[in-house]
């Protein structure tokens, strides 16, 4: 059976820019539950972003936003916007390896 | 003793672009339900750094004048103005007379005679400097210091105004507002602020308006309304059809933005930290306890591109699933082998040009990043040339066409022929740019970075 990931937890995963120069993105989560896996920071923290985007851990900033059931993250666009190398102009698909990244199962299930 | 209290205000926003078109009824909604003024904005940063570069609008001349109309004449309808800002996509002054003559244009086919206001936004980089000169220019991170060799070295650059510009063009009788560079907000934000509504409310509802119907539950179906008064702002979409909720409008603070619940503007900044939002009925929504700092320096923040070089593309496509198989062997060689070839045949050296192989269908668009290990069906191959001019990245690009068409993977010993997607196989891109400021220069009067000219109807 396949991993469970953040995006079959979440209503929205999605990334934009936030000018030339940052790549926001938000993990729109559809409960509480949800929320509180996304959230946790033993499981998504600056650490995980940096890997995943091979980005410096100290760029990356996590907002929680609990009313909204949200997590936002942001950090500076490591290919400059536009240039030779830039492959995705408003950085609208870069929250696919975030969308996939696999959730732990549960504690307390199966066992 | 208390002030007289002020009026609401509502802003009818018809959408997050000018041109971008709307169903001409969600205006005349709008209008209905007391509109009391029109502000749209007409560009952004968002499409990259070639429209600021180049002064050149990503839209085209006709969706703006379909745009136009439908907002000049029924403006001119109910008295009320329209404030258009960042004319031309990046708000270059050619930006501004392009939009003014389109406008033009329409009034004079509708019998109309608005006065307009043209604020100008480009700015001059000998002038800058000075104030670079004088330690009142600060990067915004992630950049650094700002060298004056930068500013010489951009095509164009532009002041993102604040709502003061915009104002004093209202106050000095404009109907219609074209503003070059403006923030996003302050094109909304302008008017309640003239109207004496305070700065929490009036910022927070022009952040949530910026894009139009994008903080809805159908962005697709029209813009939306909101009205300001002294304690928060309600907002609606003009489609009776369509519904806000708190989380829907909530949502929209945190689009576009690295931070979610602050938002710096040049004159202070937003703080909707304890924003409450809540539902009026079932399609309406209340918003109250958003806040605004004023900042103890003004500020304008800059924009501006530059050339990087000229650029060349190429494009064929593999379906072979022998080469697909060993795709990244095939993509390593093919780098190798046109540096080979151009070093050979133009006699030009790695860093003389640069150029980018893209596997479309593999991972062009995450590159690196890619999380996906699975072999592809078809896979599109770009080659993206850049050099210092367009003759040298189209030679390059011919010299890699043969083995753009025939390269084998290392391990075949026989040629393949891929499949071009046209004839020719080379299509030349001209200029490319890139954005080279994040800065803000330290500013004592709000209007001084910018210039009004005023006009009427068929003079614009």
């Amino acid at each position: 059976m396949s991993e469970t990931t953040l995006a079959d937890l979440a209503h929205e995963v999605r990334s934009k820019n936030a000018g030339p120069f940052w790549v926001t993105m938000e993990l729109f989560m559809r409960d509480a539950d949800g929320y509180r896996i996304a959230a946790d920071e033993s499981f998504l923290n600056e650490r995980v972003i940096a890997g995943l985007y091979r980005v410096e851990e100290s760029t990356v900033q996590i907002f929680r936003i609990p009313s909204l059931n949200v997590v936002k993250i942001s950090f500076p666009r490591p290919i400059s916007q536009g240039s030779l190398r830039d492959r995705d102009m408003h950085a609208g698909q870069h929250h696919v390896p975030l969308a996939r990244l696999p959730v732990g199962r549960p504690s307390g299930r199966d066992r | 003793m208390d002030s007289q209290p002020v009026k609401p205000v509502r802003v009818l926003s018809p959408s997050g672009m000018l041109g971008a078109g709307w169903d001409h009824a969600t205006i005349e909604r709008g209008l209905a339900l007391g509109a009391d003024v029109i502000s749209i904005d007409a560009g952004s940063t968002d499409s990259g750094p070639y429209y600021l570069g180049s002064a050149t609008p990503k839209t085209t001349a006709k969706a703006v004048a379909r745009d136009l109309r439908s907002l000049l004449t029924a403006a001119a309808g109910a008295g009320i103005p329209v404030i258009v800002g960042s004319c031309g996509t990046s708000g270059t002054d050619s930006g501004v007379d392009w939009v003014a003559g389109i406008a033009a244009e329409v009034m004079a086919q509708e019998g109309l005679n608005l006065k307009v206001a043209r604020i100008y936004s480009e700015q001059n980089a000998a002038r800058l400097k000075e104030h670079l000169d004088a330690g009142r220019i600060h990067p915004l991170p992630p950049l650094g210091p700002l060298h004056a060799e930068t500013l010489e070295s951009c095509t164009h650059i532009v002041g993102a105004m604040g709502h003061e510009p915009i104002v004093a063009a209202l106050r000095a009788g404009a109907q219609v507002v074209l503003a070059g560079r403006a923030t996003d907000t302050a094109v909304a934000a302008a008017y309640p602020l003239m109207k004496g509504l305070p700065a929490g409310p009036a910022w927070h509802a022009a952040k949530i308006v910026e894009c139009g119907g994008q903080c809805t539950g159908n962005p697709r179906a029209g813009g939306v309304l909101a009205t300001i008064d002294a304690d928060g702002f309600t907002i609606e979409p003009l489609d009776p059809k369509v519904s806000c909720t708190p989380i829907s409008v909530a949502a929209h603070m945190l689009y576009e933005t690295a931070n979610p619940f602050e938002m710096r503007e040049p004159d202070g900044t937003l703080d909707v930290r304890d924003a409450r939002y809540t539902a009026v009925d079932d399609r309406i929504v209340r918003v109250e306890g958003s806040r605004f700092h004023v900042a103890d320096q003004y500020t304008i923040k800059l924009e501006g591109a530059r050339i990087t070089g000229y650029e060349t593309m190429s494009f064929t496509a593999i379906r072979d699933p022998l080469i697909l198989a060993d795709l990244d062997a095939w993509a390593d060689l093919m780098r190798t082998m046109i540096k080979h070839r151009v070093g050979q045949t133009l006699e030009l050296a790695d860093h003389e040009y640069a150029f980018d192989l893209r596997l479309y269908g593999h991972n062009a668009v995450l590159g690196d990043l890619e999380p996906e290990t699975g072999p592809p069906r078809e896979v599109g191959v770009m080659l993206l040339v850049n050099a210092p001019d367009q003759a040298t990245a189209t030679a390059i690009a011919k010299v890699a066409n043969p083995l753009m068409l025939h390269l084998p993977t290392p391990a075949m010993d026989y040629l393949p022929s891929l499949a071009f997607a046209s004839s020719p196989a080379e299509v030349e891109r001209g200029a490319a740019y890139e954005f080279v400021l994040n800065h803000v220069v330290d500013c004592d009067d709000p209007t001084s970075l910018f210039r009004i000219e005023m006009a009427e109807g068929a003079d614009v």
